[in-house]
Parts: structure tokens; C-alpha cells; sequence
């Protein structure tokens, strides 16, 4: 195969218009897919303050006075954390059907509707993460 | 470019001029090029100022950038004023626009029919072939780039030698160690195998997809879609026979081959001749998969 070979100065004078369903399908899984990870650290950081709540007393736990749940309802009282797993469902649902259409892609299914796939993905994560407000902002106010 | 040579000795025999001014006669001749130039100047001025005014003219921007005269390295756009006729390519607007403003203007061009695959360009933010792009289709004013992801040589002109060095790695020629039997026996393929290979025969060596790929222009050591779709039009063909196959598929199932296909569609939405070129990478890939998971 060929070598390496530099493109020029002018490369960033033209940028793109029109971008295609497989396109923006393409750059919302990308984006969705590093949300997901950046989460998942977070994630850890607040699931480990169930390491020292471990090893409080049992009147501490059963009180609810343990560092962990002591962290998860101060975060929970947060509107803005309220506010951030709705996008994260969002987030989430997108990745996993997109994915899907993706694997279909990978078996050769359907790609000649690839574009309907994704706009089909587009309006059931709406639907999903509409649905589910009632539950993540119950009690936030 | 046909209006580039003429150009060229023009240039030259006119500094040849102003150097040596050898007679009265060649002095005479080069004030009456200036006066002729001066004209066409001023003509082209008129003929600008009365499309800019008209109402049925369709507005261009068109990408200038010519690295070798000074005062145009710096990239600009140029507007053009061109009469609108029915059935209008970009092609042709662009021819227009050199012919009567700017014989400097520089693009490729041939056939006019989207045979050749010279012309595709970046029209309106896509890559469209110019020839085959109507002017009525497109939103004004219409803006004509360079392909993205190229060198740019000059004005619309861009370096086609990496695609070119791509193609040419999958060896897009037909090779074949299994020969019919009698020594005039044509080399048949089947109704149903052509059909397979038919729509991947169509590339006209244009260069939109390579251009439309956002991980070909990461990663220079990608293939690219045209040149799998070229691996895919030989690797199918059963004429080739298995041996063959193998040596096809050694060179697309590489690190930098079929893998680094992330199924964008952004090449099948440019593609000019309608070339399913995802759906060939795809195919490619699955062959490779199947080639080398054996569990039997």
C-alpha cells in the first residue's frame, strides 16, 4: 500500500454542508459512545463510596447515615443530576439502538434502509427518554 | 486545460518582448497584444457588470488558488454572474465563466458525460459530479470547491495521485490462472455472476468517494471505497478462480483494508454512477470473515 501522504495547507477551507443520515448516524454514535465512557468513571467514583459505607455500623445503615447513601441522596436532591440522567437515558437508548443498526449493517440487513433505521432510532430514543421524565424528575422541586 | 498553453507562450513571448525589444515590427506586435488584451479586459468587465445586473443569471462562487502567481496563493472565492439556459450543469456554468470573465480559471473537464470522471467536484457542501449536477437542482449562490481531503494544485484542480496509488494497489486488472479447456474457448461467466458484479463495474475513477470518506482522510493508509469496490468487482468474479480469490482477499482483509470501513454511507450517497459501494465493502468483509474462521 501507498505512503503516508500530506494533504496541503487548503484542507480546512472546505467544509461540509450536506451531511447524510449515514453520517450524522456515524458522529452520534461516536459522541453517545464517549458520553457512555465518561460516565461509566463517574459511575465508579459514586458506586466506591460503598467501600467505607461498608464498614459503618449497622444502626448507621439501617438509619441511612452511611457515606454511600448519604452521597446518593444529596446527588439525587440535585436538579441538574435529575436533568443529566434524562440525558443520559438518552444517550444510552441512541448507542444501543444505533448499535443494532450497525450490527444489521455488519450482516448485511436492510442497507438500503439505513437511513430510515436511523431516523427510526432517532424518534424511539425521543420517544424513550419523553416517556421517561415523569420518573427521573419526580420529586426534584 | 486547453486555454493553459496558449496562455503560457503568450506570456513568455511577452517578456521576451519587454527584455529585447529586437525590431520596430515586434514592438508594433507587442502593442497591439497589449491593446487587444486591455480590450478583452474591458470587454469581459462589461460582459460581468451586464450578467450581474440580469435577473435570469445564475450566481457562482468558484474556489480560486493558484500557488505558483502571487497574489493568488493566499485561497479566495470568485464570484461569476453566468447566464442560465435550461438544462444547465455546473459543468457548464464553469465552462461558461472561463470562457467569457477568467480563461485562468482551471478545472478538468472531458467527456462532459459522466463517463470520464474528471470533474467531480464540491458543489454546495457534497461531492457531486459537475457534469452530471443541474444548476436548477442546487440552491444559489452555488459554491464550487475543490474535492476536500486533496491537495489542491490549482483552483479546482486537485492532486488525484494518492487515489490513483490506491486504486492501482488492488491490481484492478483481471488475472486468472484457470483457462478453459480448448485453446480457442472464450473465457465464459455466467448471467448471474455479471448481475453481481455489475453495478461495481461502473466506477469511473472519479475520486467523490475517497473524498466523502471522513476515515480516509484520517488514515492515509486506507484503501478507500473505490479502490474495495475494485478488489469486490475482481474478488467476484468466478472467472478468477479460488486462487486468485485468495490473493484478493490477503490484500482487502489487511489492517487498512475493509476494516477501516465504519459504515458512514457517506461514499454511497456521493457516488455518481449510484455504485452500492457499502454494501460491496460489507460483503468484502463478511468473505473475510468467512475465509478465516474456519471451525470445521
Amino acid at each position: 500500500m501507498s505512503q503516508s501522504y500530506n494533504r496541503g495547507l487548503i484542507e480546512d477551507f472546505a467544509r461540509w454542508r450536506e451531511f447524510e443520515a449515514g453520517m450524522w448516524a456515524w458522529i452520534f454514535h461516536k459522541f453517545t459512545g464517549w458520553v457512555l465512557i465518561g460516565y461509566l468513571f463517574t459511575h465508579i467514583a459514586v458506586l466506591s463510596t460503598g467501600i467505607p459505607a461498608a464498614g459503618a455500623s449497622e444502626a448507621a445503615i439501617a438509619a441511612g447515615n452511611d457515606v454511600y447513601t448519604q452521597t446518593i441522596v444529596s446527588l439525587e436532591g440535585l436538579l441538574l443530576v435529575r436533568l443529566l440522567e434524562v440525558g443520559l437515558l438518552a444517550v444510552a437508548v441512541f448507542h444501543m439502538l444505533n448499535g443494532t443498526r450497525l450490527l444489521l449493517t455488519d450482516l448485511g440487513i436492510g442497507l438500503d434502509a439505513q437511513d430510515k433505521s436511523f431516523y427510526a432510532s432517532l424518534i424511539l430514543t425521543g420517544a424513550i427518554t419523553v416517556a421517561s421524565v415523569p420518573t427521573f424528575i419526580a420529586g426534584a422541586f | 486545460m486547453s486555454t493553459q498553453i496558449p496562455k503560457q507562450t503568450e506570456e513568455s513571448t511577452e517578456t521576451e518582448a519587454e527584455t529585447q525589444p529586437a525590431s520596430k515590427g515586434e514592438e508594433r506586435r507587442a502593442e497591439k497584444r497589449r491593446r487587444a488584451a486591455e480590450r478583452r479586459e474591458q470587454r469581459q468587465e462589461e460582459e460581468a457588470e451586464k450578467a450581474a445586473a440580469d435577473e435570469s443569471t445564475v450566481e457562482l462562487k468558484v474556489f480560486r488558488y493558484d500557488p505558483q502567481v502571487e497574489g493568488k496563493q493566499e485561497p479566495r472565492f470568485d464570484t461569476f454572474h453566468v447566464p442560465f439556459t435550461k438544462g444547465m450543469t455546473v459543468l457548464d456554468a464553469l465552462m461558461y465563466a472561463r470562457d467569457t470573465y477568467d480563461s485562468s480559471l482551471t478545472f478538468r473537464h472531458s467527456c462532459r458525460q459522466a463517463v470520464c470522471g474528471s470533474d467531480a467536484m464540491f458543489v454546495n457542501g457534497g461531492q457531486k459530479l459537475a457534469c452530471k449536477t443541474q444548476i436548477s437542482d442546487l440552491e444559489e449562490p452555488v459554491r464550487v470547491e475543490p474535492l476536500p481531503h486533496a491537495e489542491v494544485t490549482k483552483d479546482l484542480v486537485v492532486d488525484m495521485e494518492h487515489f490513483y496509488e490506491q486504486m492501482e494497489a488492488v491490481e484492478p486488472y483481471f488475472q486468472t490462472d484457470e483457462y478453459p479447456d480448448g485453446e480457442l474457448e472464450e473465457q465464459r461467466q455466467d448471467r448471474a455472476n455479471r448481475e453481481k458484479i455489475k453495478m461495481s463495474t461502473r466506477c469511473i475513477w472519479c475520486g467523490a468517494c475517497m473524498s466523502s470518506c471522513n476515515i480516509a482522510a484520517g488514515d492515509n493508509e486506507y484503501l478507500g471505497p473505490a479502490a474495495i469496490n475494485k478488489a469486490y468487482r475482481f474478488a467476484m468474479d468466478e472467472r478468477e478462480g479460488e486462487e486468485m480469490k485468495q490473493k484478493r482477499l490477503e490484500i482487502i482483509e489487511q489492517e487498512h483494508g475493509v476494516w477501516r470501513c465504519q459504515t458512514q454511507f457517506s461514499c454511497t450517497e456521493v457516488c455518481p454512477k449510484d455504485i452500492p459501494l457499502t454494501e460491496h465493502i460489507q460483503e468484502l468483509k463478511r468473505e473475510a470473515v468467512k475465509n478465516n474462521l474456519k471451525f470445521w
